[in-house]
């Protein structure tokens, strides 16, 4: 397999899971704005945070509102970290590489990413941004479903899913980060009640909440959520499980032994995080940590595969 | 309400289809009848069908505007197909193959002992002063002798209702793709009519041109290595470049993808390792295949690919080189070079043809700008040529002096009055001008398109069919007469 055609796959799959992470996220805080009262509401602010896109939102927006971050967000192509933008680099790939790829697989990905353009109009207003993002998933879910069904399982299969994943376990550690901060003041008590929906909203952000249930059958509680989310392997879109898929798939490729030395890294560094003891303080200092580790495995897997950087500029991330 | 096949008006023009009475010509009766059926509406819904399938299909092509930078296109195609008769076709067909066999030996003469010019026949200025001429290439022996693997001619007829060659595509001929898909297109829009005629397959083109380069490589066995090279997606014809490469099963490579190794083999960067490359069907232009030999400032090529070449590690098509015979200039001597190396007349002619570089003929030229339409020897896709008859007298002065400072670059040519084919114009059936482009590959053997693509002006009384300047295409369909 060509290595430009491993990183353009690997690209590929990290766009559209992007793309499909900040749709569940902008969907599920409509939602929290709408359960939560206007004192610890959280706002549009933590998704800004989540994403780490300050700098862009503050060259074009001088307030935090939610139509501007929803707008954002979605539609605005000038900023690369938006919905479309991620889907249109998503094509961007696919068209470089459709000789490889099935010929469903592009041309459904190029309708789908012309529909988003087309209706982006409706996500505007809450009304109809519920449907609009819903078909976004749904979308990206059975471009998912259809690459699992016609592609070969064979290498360019596992860039493609190791980008996805890689992708998904930092967008976990994000989420983790931002939600963790309890915003229920000391001298509130009364608020206390709404605790439990900042946990459960954590959950919903990375859609884990019915999962939880069914694995931890526990009362919502700090140390389990952090447990299921960083550990629990068999929900697809906890840290363990998305790290444990990568090494699955870079054990299938030839010259994996760097890489897979740093996964090995960040395997024992959940495995041996004391849950329990993480207060807020040591929980940021250690998702920092799994962040940079997160970085090094990308570098690894870049130097290993891909072929050596353009003179020219490129969009790689 | 129905369409108005009365109003079809054309004269002095060839239809392809009608009579100049208005009748369906003998093979296309089936069709016309056909069509006849339809109402406005629901030819309008025929074309929108196809105008989806091609969305969905992500049949596009680039182009590039001074106003607008470079946008993706997608492929205007007209639904009504374009007949030919299947006795037409055949001689057509002899004479292509036989152009471009004269053509190969003829750039093969002039890459070792041009006895072309020491005859005499072929000038040696006109020679010197070729800038396709590719000194790198001198003395070197590709594999079975053969330049020009793939060729696109083009062709047109005249108000005589004869088929004349307009020029023939050396370096890197394009449309081929777009003649594959328009035939999966119509499938989609007549499939009735598939019923009532059985047009000749196009889609063993894909299986021809893999053998055609299979028989190149340098390697013994049966499964070489074969890429094909692109410059990439920013390319007007990147659709094509990956089309060919899917149809065929082949590596689609840009240039990063592969190097050459100090044993001067081609190799391709994989994740593997590296894997030897066999042969290369380079869809990038001589001058930026390769930096060590030609634009050293060119990123879309291999640094080391001549080299390779030169060593025969590697089989390039078309081989660098070629172009020299891609040339207005070098087109106006093809009748001449066809007698030269096969003894032979040409079974197809050539438009009449006067060279600026001849100084009668320049002078007649100059005072009958008016009428003619004047080429310079380079240009491809319509561009910097004068179309007399459409000019002012401001222009005509301009192209002029352009003509007098460099007359070994012009040929001129009559305007001709190219044929049409009825297309759908705003809900009518309007005549519209047409050209064609068949693909002749050549390797052990020699194998012609069935039809090929067949380009329409889609401006009404617009003579220029690039895809670049407004033009779209038709379906071509090779039937019984």
């Amino acid at each position: 397999m060509l290595s430009r055609v491993a990183e353009t796959l690997y690209w590929m799959g990290r766009y559209l899971e992007r793309a499909e992470n900040i749709a569940r996220l902008i969907n599920v805080n409509t939602n929290l704005m709408l359960d939560l009262p206007k004192g610890i509401a959280p706002g549009w602010e933590p998704l800004i945070r989540i994403l780490g896109c300050h700098e862009d939102y503050a060259e074009r927006h001088d307030e935090v509102t939610e139509r501007r971050v929803v707008n954002f967000l979605i539609s605005d192509e000038g900023y690369p970290g938006s919905i479309l933008s991620n889907l249109a680099f998503a094509r961007e790939n696919a068209r470089t590489i459709r000789d490889f790829l099935p010929r469903e697989a592009w041309e459904e990905l190029n309708a789908f990413y012309q529909q988003a353009v087309d209706t982006k109009q409706s996500s505007y207003a809450r009304q109809g941004r519920h449907e609009y993002l819903h078909q976004i998933i749904r979308g990206l879910q059975q471009h998912v479903g259809l690459l699992a069904g016609t592609m070969n399982h064979d290498t360019g299969y596992q860039f493609l899913n190791m980008g996805k994943k890689l992708e998904r376990a930092d967008m976990t550690t994000r989420i983790i980060n931002v939600k963790s901060e309890n915003p229920i003041p000391e001298d509130a008590p009364e608020l206390r009640p709404y605790e439990d929906m900042l946990w459960m909203s954590m959950l919903e952000c990375l859609s884990a909440y019915q999962m939880y249930r069914q694995s931890m059958q526990v009362r919502i509680n700090r140390v389990d959520v952090l447990t299921f989310l960083f550990r629990k392997a068999e929900f697809p879109r906890s840290f363990n499980y998305c790290i444990h898929d990568i090494a699955d798939h870079l054990s299938r490729l030839p010259h994996n032994a760097e890489p897979l030395t740093v996964l090995q890294h960040i395997e024992r560094m959940i495995a041996e995080a004391p849950m329990a003891e993480m207060d807020n303080g040591p929980l940021h200092q250690f998702i920092d940590q799994l962040q940079i580790c997160l970085g090094y495995l990308h570098n690894s897997i870049a130097e290993t595969y891909f072929p050596p950087p353009l003179v020219r500029e490129e969009d790689a991330a | 309400m129905s369409i108005n096949w009365e109003a079809f008006e054309n004269h002095p023009f060839y239809d392809e289809l009608i009579t100049a009475k208005g009748n369906a010509r003998t093979y296309a009766r089936k069709l016309v009848n056909y069509l006849k059926k339809f109402d406005r509406e629901e030819l309008n819904e025929r074309q929108q069908t196809a105008d989806l399938a091609i969305k969905q299909m992500g049949i596009t092509f680039r182009v590039y505007s001074a106003e607008e930078g470079s946008i993706d296109r997608a492929w205007p195609f007209d639904i009504i197909p374009r007949l030919i008769p299947k006795k037409e076709w055949d001689q057509i067909e002899a004479g292509l193959k036989q152009r471009v066999q004269a053509l190969n030996l003829f750039i093969d003469d002039l890459y070792h002992e041009q006895k072309i010019v020491k005859d005499k026949v072929f000038p040696a200025e006109v020679l010197a002063k070729s800038v396709n001429f590719r000194k790198q290439c001198v003395g070197i022996d590709p594999p079975l002798g053969v330049w020009a693997h793939i060729c696109g001619s083009d062709l047109v007829r005249h108000v005589d209702g004869k088929v004349y060659v307009l020029e023939d595509n050396l370096r890197v001929p394009s449309g081929v793709s777009y003649m594959l898909e328009n035939r999966l297109v119509t499938k989609r829009v007549f499939p009735e009519l598939f019923e009532t005629y059985s047009p000749l397959p196009v889609n063993t083109y894909p299986g021809d041109l893999y053998n055609t380069l299979a028989a190149l490589s340098p390697r013994p066995g049966d499964n070489p290595e074969i890429v094909v090279l692109t410059p990439g997606i920013y390319n007007s014809a990147y659709f094509e470049h990956a089309y060919l490469a899917q149809q065929m099963g082949c590596q689609l490579v840009e240039g990063r993808d592969l190097l050459v190794g100090d044993d001067d083999c081609v190799y391709t960067r994989n994740v593997e390792g590296l894997s030897r490359v066999d042969v290369i069907y380079r869809r990038i232009d001589d001058l930026f295949l390769d930096p060590e030999a030609f634009r050293p400032d060119s990123t879309l090529g291999v640094r080391g690919l001549l080299r390779a070449w030169k060593a025969g590690k590697v089989a390039l098509a078309n081989a660098p080189g070629a172009g020299v015979a891609d040339d207005k200039v070098v087109y106006s001597f093809v009748p001449d070079i066809i007698r030269y190396y096969l003894d032979q007349e040409e079974l197809v002619p050539n438009v009449p043809t006067w060279r600026c570089m001849d100084p009668d003929s320049l002078a007649y030229v100059l005072e009958h700008l008016a009428e003619l339409v004047v080429k310079p020897a380079n240009e491809s896709g319509g561009y910097g040529m004068l179309v007399g008859p459409a000019s002012t007298r401001a222009e005509r002065d301009e192209f002029a002096k352009l003509i007098q400072a460099d007359p070994r670059n012009y040929i001129a040519q009559p305007t001709l009055g190219i044929s049409t084919v009825p297309t759908l114009a705003r809900g009518q059936l309007e005549p519209r001008h047409v050209d064609l482009r068949p693909f002749i590959l050549s390797g052990k053997e020699m194998k012609v398109t069935m039809g090929g693509l067949t380009r329409v002006a889609l401006r009404k009384g617009s003579l220029v069919v690039n895809s670049s300047q407004g033009g779209g295409s038709k379906d071509t369909w090779i039937v019984d007469s």
